[in-house]
């Protein structure tokens, strides 16, 4: 089969393409950070989880150790079910606490652990018993003015 | 009175009835095309020359419109931003914009109005200088021949254009973000990567441009080959290709968008 430049024009023109693809994966995106493969689920509950979103960070000492994996509702407890996929290079003592923080003051919300003293370490499907649901400032700002009525005034000398 | 009101009503269901058998005619030619695909593998010369019709020419526009949008997305996300003190996330605009909707989007409406024109005035062109009927004389499936490498070809350009399109885009966002501006230069990337995920993002629009690409050349192909073989209907057709797959690409990113982002 003779080759033509048309054919060389084709190949540059795919290979800029895959080029272009990789570009994407690689500099733009974060392909492969958390793998499925390579995490292992644990679970959480929380009272309230406030704006937290399915792929939301999950951080401890501000490092990602894993992401979100899925939200849903107990109907017994009348309590959101988080389940956390956390990488396995990651081991974190059975106490473990997690509480949903805020990035920032209005940013995005994620879940930090505080890593505990036991020796046992968490594995697959345990379930994460010291939780702390995400602060809502409605509710925060609210306690603040009730507080503030509730203060005896100091009368003026 | 009662007589050109029922005219009025016949012309408006004649209409109706027209357009849903063309839709029927269309979708027979999208299976046929689809059935006589197997001469791709077996000559892919004919898929490598279509593929430098449709892809290759359209770099150009393709890579200077890409540079431009994602300048402009820039310098406008930048001063939105600004007001809330987080320029830094102006890699994260820039790069979920394109990479979701602005890359697949508009490469394919360039695509439509550069690769999809010329296909349907080519295949239109052929149909009235009566080269497919020597071609189904001599016994030679044009479908075959003429239809189905420009599909493939079309379908194989696309992504590959699109994914251009939003690492031109991404680069011009970073000259104008960083280069001109003055933006971070690693919290312009490390915010941008933390928030662009493969699979959920890139992979999504990718699959967007291949669906757009199928749109297109299947709108290309089957206006030029259902083309009035007369000038005048050859430009008809051209005209439509462009609005017809233009709507479709704008109405099939809607459903798409709707079923991949939803609630995420």
């Amino acid at each position: 089969m003779e080759r033509t430049t048309l054919d060389l024009w084709v190949g540059l023109f795919v290979v800029a393409g895959i080029a272009a693809l990789i570009f994407l994966a690689m500099k733009v995106g974060n392909v492969g950070n958390f793998d499925a493969a390579k995490t292992y689920a644990v679970t959480a509950k929380f009272g309230d989880i406030g704006g937290l979103k399915v792929r939301a960070p999950v951080k401890s000492s501000g490092v990602v150790v894993g992401r979100v994996g899925e939200i849903g509702f107990d109907t017994q407890a009348y309590q959101a079910v988080v389940v956390l996929n956390i990488g396995t290079a990651y081991k974190f003592p059975v106490d473990t606490s997690a509480s949903i923080m805020t990035s920032g003051l209005l940013g995005e919300q994620y879940i930090a652990l505080a890593a505990g003293a036991e020796e046992k370490l968490l594995g697959p499907n345990d379930v994460l018993k010291i939780t702390q649901g995400a602060v809502v400032l409605e509710n925060l700002i609210g306690q603040f003015l009730y507080n503030k009525t509730d203060e005896p005034t100091t009368p003026a000398e | 009175m009662p007589d050109r009101l029922l005219h009025g009503i016949r012309r408006v269901g004649h209409r109706t009835i027209e357009s849903v058998w063309r839709l029927g005619v269309a979708a027979r030619f999208f299976v046929l095309t689809l059935l006589h695909s197997g001469i791709c593998l077996r000559r892919p010369h004919l898929v490598i020359r279509e593929i430098f019709s449709t892809g290759v020419l359209s770099l150009i526009i393709i890579v200077v419109s890409g540079l431009f949008v994602g300048m402009v997305l820039g310098l406008q996300g930048y001063e939105t931003l600004q007001t809330y003190g987080s320029e830094e996330a102006l890699g994260i605009l820039v790069a979920l914009s394109l990479v979701r909707e602005l890359g697949p989007v508009v490469a394919a409406l360039l695509f439509a109005s550069r690769a999809g024109s010329a296909i349907t005035a080519e295949i239109g062109l052929m149909k009235a200088t009566e080269q497919i009927a020597a071609m189904e004389m001599m016994a030679v499936d044009p479908i075959a021949r003429v239809v189905a490498p420009r599909f493939w070809g079309g379908i194989v350009s696309m992504p590959l254009l699109a994914a251009l399109f939003s690492a031109m885009g991404v680069f011009g966002g970073y000259l104008v973000g960083v280069v001109m501006i003055g933006v971070d230069d690693g919290a312009f990337w490390s915010q941008m990567q933390s928030a662009v995920d493969f699979r959920e993002d890139i992979l999504n629009g990718v699959i967007k441009s291949m669906v757009f690409g199928v749109a297109v050349t299947v709108v290309a192909l089957f206006e030029g080959y259902d083309a009035p073989p007369t000038a005048e209907g050859v430009s008809r057709a051209t005209t439509r290709t462009v609005v017809t797959s233009s709507l479709a690409i704008l109405a099939l990113d809607f459903v798409l968008t709707a079923f991949m982002f939803r609630g995420v």
